[in-house]
């Protein structure tokens, strides 16, 4: 009698774990290890790698990638990389102000005689973007338009644990082989090297086209450039961005050494945070209003029992 | 507005003089404070108010929303991020109003299925689950609409692929699309009215929720039984203040899970897809719609067959109409007198079949049809050798592990150059969620058609006289066992 | 489920229970109701980026002498205005015992950084302060009988201080918070 009823809620809670699994064909990005400081209930952001984190942003991915959600004064804001609370309006955060001074941008409203001017950003402005419109972004990236980061934490799975995987999961120098093909040389990935990465597949080379670059934490299917057993292609796929993170590449301002994996991190924190500011302010209210719902539920169950006391049912 | 007699008797002299004008008051005291209810409802039967609630959260929040979106197709998606991030507490009343959808769905299908356990459904019940059924007909259209305004990739597809199901109507399906969507595609226009539409539903779900109500209070409420209230005195309490109380309680415990996805886990019933722009020239990998639309989806993709003149498209297209539809006749098909399951042994094993049907369908519908239902029961692939052989293309087949891989491979070196010789793997035959999916179409038809023969074959357990009659059995036998009720 | 008897002996101190417990989970009720007004009302206040930009540089370098720019910040308009040396003169000559709300010239300045005061730039609000509109002025060929600004809605008149002198106003023209970032560049805030 009970057994199709414990049936029925088996599936369901079966159901909703096979639905969260249903993933594609890439690597799954597990986080960093030791986790993210802002996973969790009560985790927060940690402020010296939000700003090193904006640091790597400027100095590398903002020179393709535009952010275009995100205004300078976000930076003062509370939880931001910048905020003072010295300064509760971040457009009079005068670090904020600088940040921004150092990005020209082209001005959104007309000058007297109706020319856009370039200018110094202010904390008002929007994110300098590196090119004026998508065409443009496409034409000077071979095609392939970078995307957006304000909310590339939200619009991928595994968010900011992808975006750490993803800039660290290129395969490695040494991985790379050179071989002729009708008369031309082309790349390959010995994939036997790739160090546990890219899944079961063990021996085998992975031909990477030219202005392609293999990455096993990309979405994608390798299987027509694979020349291992087809039964087990490679994980992940093939995108339009070279490895960007080089040791040492920039010099934080904190000391900090600039590893790659150090770069990577500090980037994915930043853009976690982007992708919505107001995250710790919600899980801080969740908690208050957690509170307040359980214990009205411990009124309610009581003044539930007075009032039915005398009724049987 | 309900068939019991009014026990309202104004107090003061003002109170009288407008209950002979207008007896508002009147009205509130016998429909939502006298109103006799039976004693012996259950947790299930909280899910009314809880629904109720919903509704007016979804209400609110939405009106609030409108005040900050913009419906453009250039607007939309970054005045969505604007409420996110820059209107004061705006990130909270957007979650609110897109968990507060899934929180909808939810409680909407427990209480329908409360009502076709408890065979809420029955005489004299028919209009009243009609009405119910209209409801759910407007929630769907206005979740729909709604999960279009942020204008994301999933949005758009989904969109997409939705109106794309009116072009399979024959003659008028072509020019039906085009009208619905203003254009040759979905376009700014198509946004606009999409919006439009999205804000008038809602205040036609609760023009019909009234209907609803007030079908409910002339029969009076249903109650696990299955027994008719005969003794209002000792078979009923007021609505107020039992079961304001115990509704309130069952809302509280409903919104601390609500809050649960609210703050804790917002995105988790969204897709990602949908934080990236609608882009009309790339469709996103693997389009699903929002969970509670799944079951009908998987219907809908399980038809890949013609059946005579009528195309596989269409045909899709009418059994996922007609698996709604069929629950607007079901007063009809089920012929037990009986109404409660508790007292119906056979239909019962059947309906909890039907529940985990339900579910099925819809893990179908979150998969990818040719996927298989179980990995683990896949065979390994086969490999295929293709190469040419004296201007024609041969295959040649290898089964099994490793080794098939290390015959295949010794195999085409061995080819002469000009062969040009290739290896792809042809994964083993399997059963897939398309299959799966069609069986459960017809096992959530089955189970309607079931319900027919049942009530005429099955011998029920002995039904009790009255409500008041099994309250007392069953305090008797807790109070002689400790075993804890039903 | 309750002995009957049990509880009827029991009645007052059921009743005392019966009521806090109701009273109490009734407040706690309206506090969560109230509380998520103040969300539903509070949203309707600045956004962020609205708020952002209630603020602007503006180059007083590039205002003709004698004529004045108007600009917008946050959508609200204000008079930048190059007063001619007359202009300087007779403002502050008015003797402000006269005044309907009585201010000198150098009240409505701001000093530029070295200390000392510009006297040359006036910056006003560009609202009447009697109920909203934007006067005309040097812009419009029309300065009024006071060689200010004056308002065609109702009539006021503002001398070249940007004072009421004439008509329904009752108040001067509010002069904003503005700083001097340099000796050509004011920065205007609300």
């Amino acid at each position: 009698m009970k057994s199709l009823r414990l049936l029925t809620a088996g599936l369901a809670g079966l159901i909703f774990t096979a639905a969260a699994h249903a993933a594609g064909g890439a690597e799954h990005p597990h986080p960093p290890e030791g986790g993210w400081p802002f996973d969790g209930p009560t985790g927060q952001f940690d402020q010296a790698s939000l700003q090193r984190g904006y640091q790597v942003y400027k100095e590398i991915c903002s020179s393709c990638h535009s952010m275009k959600l995100m205004s300078y004064r976000n930076l003062g804001e509370p939880g931001g990389p910048f905020y003072d609370p010295a300064y509760s309006n971040p457009n009079d955060n005068p670090f904020v102000k600088a940040l921004a001074a150092e990005n020209e941008i082209l001005s959104p409203t007309p000058n007297d005689v109706g020319d856009y001017d370039y200018r110094p950003a202010t904390p008002a402005d929007r994110f300098r973007s590196p090119f004026a419109n998508v065409q443009a972004a496409r034409a000077a990236n071979g095609g392939a338009a970078p995307p957006d980061l304000s909310v590339i934490t939200k619009a991928r799975h595994g968010g900011a644990s992808y975006v750490y995987r993803l800039l660290t999961g290129y395969p490695h120098d040494d991985a790379f082989v050179e071989r002729e093909v009708d008369g031309e040389m082309v790349n390959f990935v010995d994939m036997s090297k790739m160090g546990g990465h890219g899944g079961e597949a063990g021996e085998g080379f992975l031909k990477v086209s030219p202005g392609q670059y293999y990455n096993p934490y990309m979405a994608g299917d390798t299987t027509p450039n694979y020349d291992g057993d087809p039964r087990h292609p490679p994980k992940g796929g093939f995108l339009a961005m070279p490895p960007q993170l080089i040791e040492g590449r920039i010099e934080y301002t904190d000391g900090t050494a600039a590893t790659v994996d150090q770069m990577a991190y500090d980037v994915a924190q930043f853009l976690a945070w982007a992708g919505e500011p107001k995250q710790e302010h919600r899980k801080s209210l969740g908690l208050a209003v957690m509170g307040y719902l359980l214990l009205l539920a411990v009124l309610l169950w009581f003044s539930y029992k007075q009032i039915w006391r005398k009724i049987e049912h | 507005m309900s068939g019991h007699e009014s026990s309202y008797t104004p107090t003061n002299a003002f109170t009288r003089w407008l209950d002979t004008r207008l007896p508002i008051i009147r009205f509130a005291q016998d429909t939502a404070i006298n109103f006799p209810t039976p004693k012996n409802l259950n947790y299930w039967y909280t899910f009314g108010g809880i629904l109720a609630v919903c509704l007016a959260v979804q209400i609110i929040t939405g009106i609030i929303l409108a005040m900050h979106y913009e419906a453009s197709v250039n607007g939309a998606f970054a005045s969505v991020e604007r409420i996110m991030r820059d209107v004061p507490y705006g990130w909270l009343l957007r979650y609110i109003h897109a968990n507060g959808a899934s929180m909808f769905f939810l409680a909407v299908y427990i209480h329908m299925f409360r009502g076709l356990y408890y065979g809420s459904y029955k005489a004299p019940r028919e209009v009243l689950w009609i009405l119910g059924c209209v409801i759910y007909l407007l929630m769907m259209a206005t979740a729909f609409l709604g999960y279009m305004l942020p204008w994301g990739q999933m949005s758009f597809h989904g969109a997409n692929v939705i109106t794309g199901l009116f072009g399979a109507i024959p003659l008028i399906g072509e020019s039906l699309q085009t009208w619905i969507l203003g254009g040759p595609s979905i376009g700014n226009q198509t946004l606009q009215r999409f919006f439009s539409l999205h804000y008038l539903l809602p205040f036609m779900i609760a023009a019909v929720v009234i209907l609803h109500i007030w079908a409910l209070h002339v029969p009076g409420n249903n109650n696990p039984t299955g027994v008719e209230v005969q003794d209002v005195e000792k078979e009923t309490v007021p609505f107020h203040p039992y079961y304001t109380v115990k509704d309130a309680f069952a809302i509280v415990i409903y919104f601390l899970m609500f809050a649960l996805f609210v703050f804790y886990a917002p995105n988790v019933l969204g897709h990602a897809d949908n934080y990236v722009e609608a882009n009309p020239l790339v469709t996103p990998a693997h389009i699903v719609p929002e969970w509670y639309l799944l079951p009908f989806y998987a219907i809908l993709r399980a038809i890949t067959f013609d059946l005579g003149p009528i195309p596989a498209k269409l045909l899709g297209v009418i059994f996922m109409f007609a698996a709604i539809a069929v629950l607007f006749v079901l007063p009809w098909l089920d012929t037990s007198k009986v109404k409660s399951m508790r007292y119906r042994p056979v239909a019962k094993q059947f309906f909890f079949g039907f529940v985990a049907t339900c579910m099925l369908l819809g893990w179908c519908g979150a998969s990818v049809p040719t996927d298989p239902v179980i990995k683990a029961l896949q065979g390994q692939p086969t490999l295929v050798v293709t190469y040419t052989e004296n201007g024609s293309e041969v295959t040649s087949e290898y089964k099994g592990g490793g080794e098939a891989y290390e015959d295949a491979k010794s195999f085409m070196e061995t080819l002469p150059a000009d062969a040009s010789p290739s290896l792809s793997a042809v994964p083993a035959p399997t059963f897939q969620f398309k299959h799966l999916s069609l069986i459960l179409t017809f096992c959530y038809f089955g189970y309607f058609i079931i319900l027919f023969f049942i009530g005429l074959t099955e011998k029920p357990k002995d039904v009790p006289e009255s409500i008041h009659k099994s309250i007392l059995k069953r305090h008797k036998a807790s109070t002689a066992t400790a075993i804890p009720a039903e | 489920m309750t002995d009957q008897t049990s509880l009827e002996h029991g009645g007052a101190v059921d009743e005392d229970r019966r009521n806090f417990i109701h009273i109490a989970t009734g407040a706690a009720a309206f506090g969560g109701a109230a509380m998520f007004a103040w969300v539903a009302v509070d949203q309707w206040n600045p956004a962020a980026d609205t708020k952002a930009a209630s603020a602007l540089d503006v180059d007083i370098s590039k205002v003709p002498l004698g004529s004045e720019i108007r600009v917008l910040i946050g959508g609200k308009p204000f008079f930048i205005r190059h007063r001619t040396p007359a202009e300087i003169a007779a403002a502050e000559a008015v003797d402000i015992k006269t005044l309907r709300d009585p201010q000198t010239d150098d009240e409505r300045l701001r000093p530029m950084q070295n200390g000392e005061l510009n006297r040359a730039i006036l910056i006003t609000s560009g609202a009447c302060t009697h109920l909203g509109c934007v006067p005309v002025g040097p812009a419009q060929g029309n300065t009024g009988e006071y060689g200010g600004w004056y308002c065609p809605c109702h009539g006021s008149e503002y001398d070249t201080s940007g004072r009421i002198r004439k008509g329904p106003a009752p108040l001067n023209l509010p002069v904003p918070n503005y700083t001097y970032v340099s000796d050509t560049v004011v920065n205007i805030s609300l």
